[in-house]
């Protein structure tokens, strides 16, 4: 028998299966069964695949020990795997080297190393960095801390009422004044993805390095940091599927070579003395103290798998779902979507007429759909649409149209309830 | 729609979330303090009148979900009148309503009876621990406004 079977390229209940967590329901009260789990909350931290959970417990039952110290035969065992990490994380980013890539506990603790390290080198009074309107307070915060200390300006470009960066604004706040461009790749709440060659490309023009935070843009889209030209690139594991404590900051050599330790302790050293201590050159340079060792070892079993998936098959099975979730939500009287940019991520953040967002997530969530409200650790894009909090789904690899079905039954139930 | 739903928005607070009373910036008003939620942004503003240790007004403004506004707004009908010492063991009592079970409630002193009767529908937040801080949030501002401070500290 001769039956050609041709696989769907995107097979997402396969992919579900991975994903312990999601077959889980949630509200299971006395006698009543539960609501199974919809998960549309990924952009604040995404769910773990079986194989990042067994990948960790592995290591720890076997080849657990601390990393760069012992000559045992365990502590290169795990060195070796901790640095097998790292390299998955420079091929994942189509990093020269692996030399490029800086571990650390999170995308906010790698903003605040650039701020503190070459931030506070490089940088004085009345030069400028530019941001845009829709950071993450990671990507605002670390940069008044240095505002307050060394008298820099903090300039923002603007979004228009899609929520697309305004490049000529961009382009008429480039001044000699300007030392950095600090910017995000994608934003959280709005989706937004921005056009970081182009924006990167500016910035060199006159000679100013750019930051760009990937925390959002890395999940779900090939990112290439030669091709972007980016000097520095921001990115959070436990947004990769990845397990909490691991950050990545990649950067480019010469860059990291000229700057100063951001903190000090052991692993980053060549020789301490009390005469004068000496640094190991980059990424060690960076990365004082025991890090998150089995962490990092899942983080690069996250990434192993996104790649096993495929990230343009992983990106387009998102955006189908962007774009169905979008058309079903906006037949929803009085419901507004905030952040229509062209290609932007799979987010969506809106808010219903007459109901709180606060109500609705208290009222989705007992139909079993999680998702975000609030200011999203966002307030100045807040304030820029003039509303106090929205609600947000997220979409990653794991959703199905059934959810995105399930979010727009839960939420025209909360406008029958509010009779909104 | 759940049990537990209808339990935390009954009528009342749905009716209160709608149609706040109160809801002005009194001119004649010698107190403020601002609550604020920094994870919803909810933002209260609770105006007082004291006058010899009385509440002889109460308002507020800002914007919270229904939840928050609702207390809110029933707020300043059961501390209207009241002496400083009474708004302040309502506010105890109140919050022990919103965060402990029966057996745990603490004596705060003489309060008004009716009016922990009224605030009874508030007690649904119980079931929902993170939606505690919007039912206390402009209590804590009219706490805060009484002590003569100009926010409530964020617990
Ligand atoms: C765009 C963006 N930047 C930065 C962060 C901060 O990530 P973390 O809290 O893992 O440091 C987040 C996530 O919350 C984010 O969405």
């Amino acid at each position: 028998m001769d039956t050609q079977i041709t696989l769907p390229t995107f097979d997402v209940e396969r992919v579900r299966a991975d994903f312990p967590i999601l077959s889980r329901t949630v509200h299971e009260r006395k006698g009543k069964p539960g609501k199974p789990l919809v998960y549309l909350d990924s952009a604040a931290s995404a769910q773990k695949p079986r194989q990042v959970i067994d990948a960790m417990t592995r290591f720890l039952e076997e080849d657990y020990s601390n990393i760069h110290r012992g000559v045992h035969f365990l502590s290169q065992t795990a060195t070796d795997q901790f640095e097998e990490a790292r390299r998955k994380v420079a091929r994942f980013l189509n990093a020269p080297s692996e030399r490029n890539i800086v571990f650390t506990r999170s995308a906010t603790e790698a903003v605040n190393l650039v701020a503190h390290s070459y931030g506070r080198t490089f940088l004085s009074e009345g030069d400028e960095i530019i941001v845009s309107v829709m950071e993450h307070h990671a990507n605002i915060v670390p940069w008044q801390l240095l505002q307050m200390d060394k008298g820099i300006r903090i300039r923002v470009v603007p979004v228009d009422e899609h929520g697309v960066l305004d490049l000529n604004a961009y382009e008429d706040l480039l001044s000699d004044r300007t030392k950095l461009v600090a910017m995000t790749h994608c934003s959280n709440v709005l989706g937004t993805v921005t056009p970081a060659k182009i924006i990167a490309r500016m910035a060199h023009e006159r000679g100013v390095p750019v930051l760009f935070d990937g925390s959002q843009a890395a999940v779900h889209g090939v990112v290439d940091v030669q091709d972007i030209d980016a000097d520095f690139y921001i990115m959070t594991g436990h947004k990769l599927y990845g397990p909490t404590g691991t950050g990545v900051l990649y950067g480019k050599y010469d860059l990291l070579k000229k700057m100063p330790p951001y903190q000090g302790g052991g692993d980053m050293i060549e020789s301490v003395s009390f005469e004068g201590t000496t640094f190991k050159a980059p990424p060690a340079r960076f990365e004082a103290g025991t890090p998150a060792i089995t962490e990092v070892i899942g983080l690069g079993v996250a990434l192993d798998y996104m790649e096993k998936l495929g990230r343009e098959a992983i990106a387009a099975h998102e955006h189908d779902l962007l774009q169905y979730s979008t058309q079903q939500l906006s037949q929803i009287d009085g419901l507004r979507v905030y952040g229509t940019a062209p290609g932007k991520g799979p987010i969506i953040s809106f808010t219903l007429e007459g109901v709180h967002p606060h109500d609705l997530g208290t009222i989705v969530d007992q139909y079993g759909v999680a998702v975000r409200v609030g200011r999203h650790c966002a307030e100045p894009l807040m304030e820029r649409f003039g509303v106090g909090a929205t609600a947000r789904a997220s979409f990653a690899l794991y959703n199905t149209r059934a959810e995105a079905d399930a979010l727009v039954e839960s939420v025209i139930a909360v406008k029958e309830f509010f009779g909104a | 729609m759940m049990d537990e739903l209808r339990e935390l928005y009954q009528e009342v607070i749905l009716d209160h979330g709608k149609n706040p009373r109160n809801f002005r910036h009194p001119d004649d008003a010698n107190r403020e303090a601002k609550g604020e939620n920094p994870m919803c942004g909810d933002r209260f503003m609770v105006y007082l009148k004291l006058k010899d240790g009385v509440v002889e007004d109460v308002a507020f403004q800002g914007r919270g979900c229904a939840i928050s506004t609702a207390s809110a707004s029933m707020m300043t009908e059961v501390i209207k009148g009241k002496t400083e010492a009474e708004a302040k063991a309502l506010f105890e009592t109140f919050h022990d309503l919103c965060t402990k079970d029966d057996h745990d409630h603490g004596d705060h002193g003489p309060v008004d009876e009716d009016a922990m009767e009224r605030l009874m529908v508030l007690s649904g937040v119980r079931q929902f621990p993170v939606r505690v801080k919007c039912a206390t949030l402009a209590w804590h501002a009219m706490n805060a406004a009484i002590e003569g401070e100009d926010k409530a500290s964020s617990e």
